[in-house]
């Protein structure tokens, strides 16, 4: 899993049908000291993030299991939203 | 997933016969502002996309969830055609 950052939302009308009523969000991936790491993506929310959050998401054939028995087609999925981190 | 946009159409004929009439396009990736960023890729539609659109594409073994695509041999596949991305400055 990674941290990463909700930057905004992606409106899609056509879209694969389990995919209906779903959140879609774009995230960028942050490092522990909140700097931007890498290239953003797009990520289905399964915990009610918004815009300006930090979160924790999970990437692989992983993601659709936060929406079981529902199958989405996706390969990342929002599974945590996070309070706070500390490092020693 | 990753934002992408259609650039073009690829035609094969002889190809794996579980990718026979599926519709493969060609599409290269974009950041939440529009601009291209990466690599192309060839992806499996979906949903109906068209040359120009920007849409959504699931990676990986997620790509075989998509509709239709069960057992196919996919690694990207269009799962949805992005009217708009709003990003917080």
């Amino acid at each position: 899993m990674q941290l990463a950052r909700v930057l905004g939302e992606v409106v899609s009308t056509m879209k694969d049908a389990n995919l209906t009523g779903m959140k879609l969000l774009v995230v960028q991936p942050i490092s522990p000291a909140g700097e931007p790491v890498g290239r953003s993506l797009v990520a289905l929310d399964s915990v009610g993030a918004g815009v300006g959050e930090n979160v924790f998401f999970v990437r692989g054939r992983e993601a659709a299991f936060p929406f079981y028995p529902a199958e989405p087609p996706t390969d990342a999925s929002i599974v945590g939203i996070v309070d706070r981190w500390d490092l020693d | 997933m990753i934002l992408a946009r259609v650039v073009g159409t690829v035609v094969a004929t002889r190809k794996d016969e579980r990718l026979v009439s599926s519709k493969l396009l060609v599409a290269r990736p974009v950041d939440p502002s529009g601009k291209a960023d990466g690599n192309y890729l060839v992806a499996v539609d979906t949903v109906d996309a068209g040359f120009g659109e920007t849409v959504l594409i699931v990676s990986g073994s997620s790509a075989r969830m998509a509709s239709g695509l069960k057992d196919c041999p996919v690694d990207a596949a269009i799962v949805g055609i992005v009217d708009t991305v709003q990003v917080k400055d």
